[in-house]
């Protein structure tokens, strides 16, 4: 694994390299196009499907969405021209003064509360046990990665039954079960949805951690037991710093896919109810843009989203990244 | 590793080992429950229904579902919508990976950023743009080709490719090379045989995206017949699942049907799905 990331550091510079050994060379005695295109012009056929994909469904795409977020966008049907006036910023005022729109953004911000250190703390501890542990390795590890691979849809249906007002979870709680339930309670729903997300990908940050802790040298855990530390002193001392880089991803991931919740609200509290209570701001891009025709100001909506994230994902790197960033 | 492990005392060993099992029963239990509820004639939410009892077994929640869903056609169609995107990132990913690993040429370096951002930037930004262009200029919806388009190469595949093909000896190359072999006879004859367990670990990474998507899927088939299981499913439990006898049951029937391919395949193909590759793939 450490080698080849000093490989893949050496790879990524290389291109960089590239044109001054081209220049070194006599420029005649080399055909136009490898000039122009490289050594190995077929790199650009082998990566030309991949760009023409990238292109049409990210870029174009991207660069729609901030055109469209400065314009009162209509639908229109193939061909059929519609006046679709330049409104400056109106979309992006709309936007924030909408007091669903902040609503779902406070949702959004209960939710990380929740789930980002639920979700940090559960993989490392439970990654750490994971790669020590010598019987029934695989059984463990398919048990924790099997939410991470299934449909949120199916596994929506189990929560909806187990969570439900007459369900397994009140009914094993008996007197302590909040009334009303778990899904339809105000105060709950977004914990309860964030309690299933963390359940669901936490396969997926376990496989992050496990993968991390691979390259956490033997000899810090040695010499830490030299000078006395138990497994709990050698946890915090060696292991969490250890994986540092993993934890900078996992708060960095966990925090976007938190903010991009869609499936979750629309499915388990019936579209953010109850009363909004568990809207995600993509929940309200798809009502305000497709539902209600409005796609200026879902578009306005997700480039603020966007960068709200893209904000948080930064500073978690600045903070959590510490020295060797 | 087992250092370490020789180090736990007694107590901390069984400590770990209770702590894991509970972890795994609590992962586990929800897909139990989701098997037993879809089983079940009458639902039985106390403790005691947890355990199967015979004379509240049967399938009727699965022809419930049958009937108001065709489950039969929304997994021929979830099938196609994977293996389509599946197709397309094993024949088109496999060659920027290589380009991006093996090949020199400009504008590689560029290349590899846009992979990078790609996976950066969340679909649901990209959302509002795609459905305008897709269901609304190109009239794509209602198509398999709308809603492959916009998950066909799949950039963590890609990634892993890349990462695979870093790690041949370059002096392969050179020799192959030098005995005259094209690009594609390279790839296909040397490169391809020897990455054979990355392609087994791309599919499966590419896989459970499209089957288990539902969004993008949602957005843009309105037309019953052309909807993934996931679209169908969801459909039925906002819309349908009220009026039925047996509401989570069949919705649990659903369900099953839903999950049953990916977790089967993954369990088989789980050795496939290892750390290191993923990891570093997802790390860039």
């Amino acid at each position: 694994m450490s080698s080849s990331t000093t490989r893949r550091g050496d790879r990524v510079r290389s291109p960089r390299r590239d044109p001054g050994t081209t220049d070194a060379r006599p420029a005649a005695r080399r055909p136009l196009l490898s000039r122009v295109l490289g050594v190995q012009p077929i790199g650009w056929l082998f990566g030309a499907p991949y760009l023409v994909f990238a292109i049409v469904v990210f870029a174009y795409p991207l660069v729609f969405a901030i055109y469209m977020s400065f314009f009162d966008y209509f639908f229109s049907a193939p061909g059929v021209e519609v006046d679709k006036p330049f409104v400056g910023l109106d979309n992006y005022i709309a936007v924030l003064t909408d007091p669903a729109v902040l609503q779902s953004f406070g949702n959004v911000l209960v939710f990380l509360v929740i789930n980002v250190p639920l979700t940090v703390v559960l993989s490392i501890v439970l990654a750490t046990a994971l790669n020590k542990v010598v019987h029934l390795r695989t059984f463990l590890r398919v048990s924790y990665y099997v939410p991470y691979v299934t449909a949120s849809v199916a596994l929506v249906g189990v929560w909806l039954f187990l969570f439900g007002g007459g369900g397994l979870v009140n009914n094993v709680l008996g007197p302590l079960a909040p009334d009303p339930s778990w899904l339809v309670n105000p105060a709950l729903a977004m914990p309860t949805i964030a309690l299933f997300v963390t359940w669901k990908q936490l396969g997926f940050y376990i496989l992050l951690y496990l993968a991390a802790l691979q390259n956490v040298p033997q000899e810090l855990y040695e010499s830490a037991s030299t000078d006395g530390a138990g497994p709990i002193r050698s946890f915090f001392s060696v292991t969490v710093p250890g994986v540092r880089q993993a934890t900078v991803l996992v708060l960095m991931l966990s925090t976007i896919i938190g903010a991009n919740l869609f499936t979750e609200p629309y499915l388990l509290t019936g579209g953010g109810g109850p009363n909004g209570a568990s809207a995600s701001p993509v929940l309200i891009m798809y009502q305000r843009g497709i539902q209600q025709g409005h796609p200026g100001f879902a578009a306005a909506l997700g480039i603020i989203l966007t960068i709200a994230v893209l904000i948080v994902a930064l500073l978690q790197r600045r903070f959590a990244g510490g020295r060797d960033e | 590793m087992s250092r370490t492990s020789t180090k736990l005392s007694r107590p901390q060993t069984i400590l770990r080992a209770v702590v894991l099992g509970a972890g795994a029963i609590l992962f586990l239990f929800p897909f139990y429950y989701m098997v037993i509820g879809s089983l079940q004639l009458t639902p039985d939410t106390s403790v005691a229904g947890a355990f199967p009892s015979p004379d509240n077994i049967t399938t009727a929640n699965y022809e419930a579902i049958n009937s108001r869903i065709n489950l039969f056609a929304g997994l021929i169609n979830s099938g196609i919508f994977t293996g389509g995107v599946v197709l397309c990132t094993v024949v088109f990913g496999v060659l920027a990976g290589y380009a991006l690993a093996i090949l020199k040429w400009r504008g590689r370096g560029a290349t590899f950023a846009l992979v990078l951002l790609v996976q950066v930037v969340p679909f649901q930004l990209l959302m509002i743009p795609l459905y305008v262009l897709i269901a609304r200029n190109y009239g794509l919806s209602d198509n398999y080709l709308g809603m492959i388009l916009p998950f066909a190469i799949n950039s963590t595949a890609v990634l892993v490719f890349r990462q695979y093909f870093l790690q041949l000896p370059r002096e392969l190359f050179d020799a192959a090379r030098i005995d005259g072999a094209g690009e594609l006879t390279l790839l296909r004859r040397v490169a391809l045989p020897l990455v054979r367990p990355a392609i087994v670990t791309a599919v499966l990474l590419t896989f459970i995206g499209p089957w288990n998507e539902f969004l993008w899927p949602f957005l843009i088939t309105k037309d019953a017949a052309m909807q993934p299981l996931a679209v169908s499913l969801a459909n039925y439990v906002t819309n349908v699942a009220a009026s039925t006898a047996n509401p989570y049951g069949s919705v649990l029937a659903g369900a099953v049907v839903l999950a049953a391919p990916v977790v089967i395949l993954f369990i088989v193909f789980q050795r496939y799905f290892v750390s290191t590759d993923v990891g570093s793939a997802v790390k860039g």
